[in-house]
């Protein structure tokens, strides 16, 4: 049986996994930024706050709340999409790409860390993951 | 869900005829300073004026050129306020006019910001590009590359909507390419090509035109440089190949060997393609050593062979591109470039800090280190087979 996604117990899942990857350690340990992952399709949205600090998740938190912070970035998706992104069926900047995936903030700053971003995608994709139906 | 996009493409003797059926008021035409020494841009101006059309030019653009000479283009191209512009020469021509391009219709964005994310909403403008080298591919791609020249780096922007509208593809406009500038965009083919086909944006519309360009540049690139102007076909074929692969790298990507080669070229100043090739067959090795690439199946369907594994396929690959680079006298390892020992060092942390957050890595398939990273130019530095 898989954790519900979105969910706060997924949320910690994802925390424990970038914690403990030495692989994204590496690749981030110059990144500063946190993220919403917003979810669309419901009123008031699904969101999963992330912390991210030199290749460290200081803070993962499922909320509904779009006031709950007001990160550097924030990237929104319908369900299904980030269900392809969790199961690694779609590259999330292939997703950006193709506005499938939609970006809030400096994208600059985000090309420039590639290999954060991908390790940071495969730690979500080793969270044994339930979907809604 | 993924896009193929083209310009429309006239190929062949005579292609550039087709300047004179385009509708339009006024063309800007973006050029170098040699090619309009040579006559180049009077032979293009004249067709465009057969189409009854005002035409101005910038024949300013600098080898590798920079945010400075695109923001001059824009100055000008703000006085004619044309509807066709122009990008006329090697690929930095072409990324110059897109450039200007963009930035004329959108002068609201850093240059920084054209991205593939977000739309442009151009409309005012439309654009021919005419390459005078087989190489870049840029005239049917919506990739931008520009130098910023006080950070010794390039910097890779793009959008979608920075497709040419027009690529004519004439062989006559390289007639007459020196051998050592027909070798370097000839190599910068052969590494669109074997990226395009690998990256990890490689689609069922790309792998062809991957393939197909492979294969003419290891038949007609050593023809093209042997004997120039006195091979037409050989010429005609590495156009068209520039532009084929173009079209394969360009809807899929490429991959290490042009961050590696962005982030050295920027550096030393060495000319693109020459620098992206050099790096090819250790990108190769190194992706393949990870399990990733696609090796196997592009080795097969070359007819360089069959491969037990991605590794064996990586270092047959990697020979037969020595080979080609030996035929056409281009170097295979870094000092060949004229990079001192003591250059080399003292620029290792700079190169791998430009290539590991170059754009050209989206699509790779295996991401080196930092570790991984510095091991790559090393390699490349000493010749050495990728063994990690």
């Amino acid at each position: 049986m898989g954790i519900l996604f979105p969910s706060q117990e997924w949320a910690d899942a994802f925390k424990e996994k970038l914690n403990s990857s030495d692989a994204y350690r590496n690749a981030a340990k110059n990144w500063e930024g946190d993220f919403y992952f917003v979810v669309e399709g419901t009123n008031p949205p699904d969101i999963i706050y992330m912390d991210l600090w030199h290749g460290e998740c200081r803070e993962a938190v499922y909320t509904n709340d779009p006031n709950f912070k007001n990160p550097e970035f924030k990237i929104t998706a319908s369900y299904d999409k980030w269900k392809k992104v969790i199961t690694g069926q779609l590259d999330p900047i292939q997703g950006l790409m193709t506005r499938q995936l939609k970006l809030d903030g400096n994208l600059i700053k985000i090309m420039k860390n590639v290999k954060a971003a991908q390790e940071l995608v495969r730690c979500a994709t080793q969270v044994d993951t339930e979907f809604r139906e | 869900m993924w896009f193929f996009t083209s310009p429309e493409i006239a190929f062949g003797e005579d292609a550039l005829s087709y300047l004179e059926q385009l509708q339009g008021q006024r063309a800007f035409i973006v050029t170098d300073p040699t090619l309009d020494q040579l006559g180049f841009t009077e032979k293009v101006a004249e067709r465009l004026r057969g189409a009854g059309m005002e035409v101005a030019a910038f024949p300013e653009v600098e080898p590798e050129p920079s945010l400075q000479t695109v923001r001059r283009g824009v100055e000008q191209m703000k006085a004619l306020e044309p509807d066709w512009i122009v990008g006329l020469g090697g690929g930095s021509a072409m990324d110059a006019a897109k450039a200007m391009w963009a930035l004329y219709e959108r002068p609201d964005l850093e240059p920084e910001e054209i991205s593939p994310l977000f739309p442009l909403g151009l409309h005012k403008v439309k654009m021919v590009a005419i390459p005078t080298t087989a190489g870049t591919g840029s005239e049917v791609t919506w990739m931008v590359v520009l130098t910023d020249t006080e950070a010794r780096r390039k910097i890779g922007l793009g959008n979608r909507e920075l497709t040419p509208t027009v690529a004519i593809v004439d062989p006559e406009m390289s007639r007459n390419l020196p051998p050592r500038i027909t070798a370097d965009t000839g190599m910068d083919v052969l590494t669109h090509a074997i990226e395009g086909y690998t990256a990890n944006f490689h689609s069922d519309f790309t792998d062809p035109l991957c393939l197909q360009a492979g294969e003419m540049v290891f038949t007609y690139l050593p023809r093209a440089v042997a004997k120039g102007a006195e091979d037409m076909e050989a010429r005609e074929k590495m156009a068209n190949a520039a532009t084929i692969a173009g079209l394969g790298f360009g809807n899929s990507y490429v991959a290490l060997a042009h961050a590696l080669g962005h982030s050295f070229g920027g550096y030393f100043k060495v000319p693109h393609g020459r620098a992206v090739a050099l790096f090819l067959p250790y990108t190769i090795e190194f992706t393949a050593n990870g399990g990733a690439g696609r090796y196997r199946e592009l080795v097969r369907r070359l007819g360089l062979g069959e491969a037990r594994s991605e590794q064996e396929a990586a270092r047959i690959l990697a020979k037969r591109i020595w080979e080609l680079a030996k035929e056409v006298g281009q170097p295979t390892t870094i000092p060949e470039m004229g990079i001192s020992e003591e250059a080399f060092e003292e620029a290792l942390d700079t190169l791998c800090d430009h290539a590991e957050t170059d754009n050209a890595i989206l699509a790779a398939p295996r991401l080196p280190d930092r570790t991984e990273m510095e091991k790559l130019f090393r390699y490349a530095y000493q010749g050495k087979l990728v063994d990690f």
